[in-house]
């Protein structure tokens, strides 16, 4: 059993891939705490709480969301924002994995390439990943433990990542809505949200109908 | 084929930066009659890239992504080069496969489509350099050929290996030296098409990319050859300024003087009898298409 302990960073200017210290990934039913396998419904509370007690907890959705494949994806997509506007939470899109130049808009987009530039702007400590590709996913997860604090959630769609502090696997519409119904449980047995007060930006072709306040 | 595949989920849309909303809204997905003449009025598959300034491989990728006949049913398989580093900045599926390998996986990828998708007409487009397209890949490509895998091969040919420092290539004309070449090429420019043409091509064309126009007749025709008949192929020069000396102004110039009488890339193309046959049908299909929406318009409203 692997003793690496997968945690918030800033940890190192090249953190290991946790899969290479000996971690492995959760069977179906399970999920990972820290590179700790453990059963679902702990990592359901675990993420809840992580995400309650955060100042700017955040949600990453990827083109596996964002883009409307199909009629579940677009059911995918209603869950997220459920969850956003559960908690609430940002959600500051992954659309696509170019390396964009000559920069990204770090308020508004966040790139595999260089996340960490999305995380500093923003402030964020916790963030969830859903809907983006395993290998972006891997990329990014270590590129965020390595150089800054942001405590990192992954929903994957497949088998889940070793890089992520908590990762569930096999996630689909219900799990989504799960980990929802793990935030308003807390909620209601009184566990306060410590997010800063924001304004979730929004927008259309022409550019901001809704500036980001934070 | 259809703009309704290119949608944002409505629930986060509001999310999106306005360059996905412009592409949803603006590109010509769907379009039947899309082409080069759309640059500047619609939004373009391709925005940013990463190529030098003034690289005519950069054009060349807008009017090529700008003739597609179905960007929204394609898949690009390239290879490593200057155009691998292109191909995150477009808005047209595409796998990335080995050096050399852009053919072999091509032909797997179009099997599976057409297996996966038996009603749509998936289109798979190689899209590589000459070094994967000759040198190091010339196996797979040619065999690929033989095989009559119904796919289009393009090769980007600026005639030496530019994204490593100019080594030599099977494509570089004879005695040329470059940076990783000083004591010039010894050997003669490999005659690709003529070799596509005995190899089985149903459609092969050579030419530059100076003239918009020719690009995209050439890749529309390649692409419904390959879904009908069989394998077609299309060399474009595309010059590296870089290591051939020129300034990034000088790329056109470059592309016009190879192509003038006596020149390596003098426009020709190799049509067989059941290309030809097909590109006819095509052309009055086209032609009574156009006809019919012409006196539609004309009707009034209200008749």
């Amino acid at each position: 059993m692997s003793h690496y302990e997968v945690k918030a960073g800033p940890e190192a200017f090249l953190p290991p891939a946790a899969a290479t210290m000996g971690n492995i990934l959760p069977d179906p039913g399970e999920a990972h705490i820290g590179g700790k396998i453990v059963p679902e419904e702990e990592a359901y509370e675990h993420a809840a709480r992580k995400i309650l007690g955060a100042k700017v907890p955040t949600i990453f959705p990827g083109p596996l969301v964002l883009w409307k494949w199909n009629d579940h994806v677009a059911a995918k997509a209603k869950a997220i924002r459920e969850l956003a506007n559960e908690v609430p939470m940002r959600l500051i899109p992954m659309a696509d994995y170019r390396p964009k130049y000559p920069k990204i808009d770090a308020a508004v987009e966040i790139n595999p390439n260089h996340p960490n530039l999305t995380i500093w702007h923003n402030k964020i400590d916790v963030c969830i990943f859903i809907g983006v590709h395993c290998h972006q996913a891997n990329l990014a997860l270590k590129m965020i433990r390595a150089s800054t604090n942001c405590y990192t959630m992954a929903m994957c769609a497949m088998a889940g990542h070793e890089d992520a502090c908590l990762s569930f696997r096999d996630a689909d519409l219900e799990k989504i809505q799960r980990l929802t119904a793990a935030v308003k449980k807390l909620k209601a047995e009184g566990v306060e949200v410590q997010a800063n007060s924001f304004t979730q930006f929004q927008m259309d072709r022409s550019g901001f109908v809704v500036e980001p306040v934070n | 084929m259809s703009k309704e595949k290119i949608q944002i989920c409505e629930d986060l849309a509001d999310i999106m930066p306005p360059e996905y909303h412009k592409l949803v809204e603006s590109a010509t997905f769907g379009n039947q009659d899309r082409g080069w003449k759309d640059i500047g009025s619609s939004t373009e598959l391709i925005e940013q890239h990463s190529l030098c300034a003034g690289c005519p491989e950069s054009i060349a990728f807008r009017y090529i992504l700008a003739s597609l006949p179905a960007p929204e049913d394609t898949v690009f398989v390239g290879s490593t080069g200057c155009t691998s580093l292109v191909f995150p900045h477009v808005a047209v599926h595409n796998i990335h496969s080995l050096f050399g390998n852009q053919n072999a996986i091509a032909s797997g990828l179009k099997r599976t489509l057409k297996s996966r998708f038996p009603d749509v007409e998936k289109d798979v487009v190689v899209l590589a350099g000459d070094g994967a397209t000759v040198d190091i890949g010339l196996d797979m490509t040619m065999q690929s050929w033989f095989r009559q895998e119904k796919f289009t091969t393009i090769c980007f040919d600026n005639e030496l290996y530019a994204n490593t420092g100019g080594q030599e290539s099977g494509l570089m004309q004879k005695g040329f030296v470059a940076k990783m070449a000083p004591k010039g090429k010894n050997f003669e420019k490999v005659r690709l098409p003529e070799i596509a043409r005995e190899a089985g091509c149903a459609y092969v064309a050579l030419l530059t990319v100076s003239k918009p126009n020719r690009v995209e007749q050439v890749i529309k025709n390649a692409v419904l050859i390959a879904r009908e008949v069989g394998p077609t192929f299309v060399q474009l020069y595309t010059p590296c300024i870089l290591e051939i000396g020129k300034q990034s102004m000088e790329g056109l110039d470059e592309m016009k003087d190879s192509e003038s009488i006596g020149g390596r890339f003098v426009q020709k193309e190799y049509i067989s009898d059941e290309a030809q046959k097909l590109l006819d049908s095509i052309k009055i299909e086209t032609k009574e298409r156009k006809k019919a929406a012409k006196e539609a318009a004309k009707k009034p409203v209200n008749a």
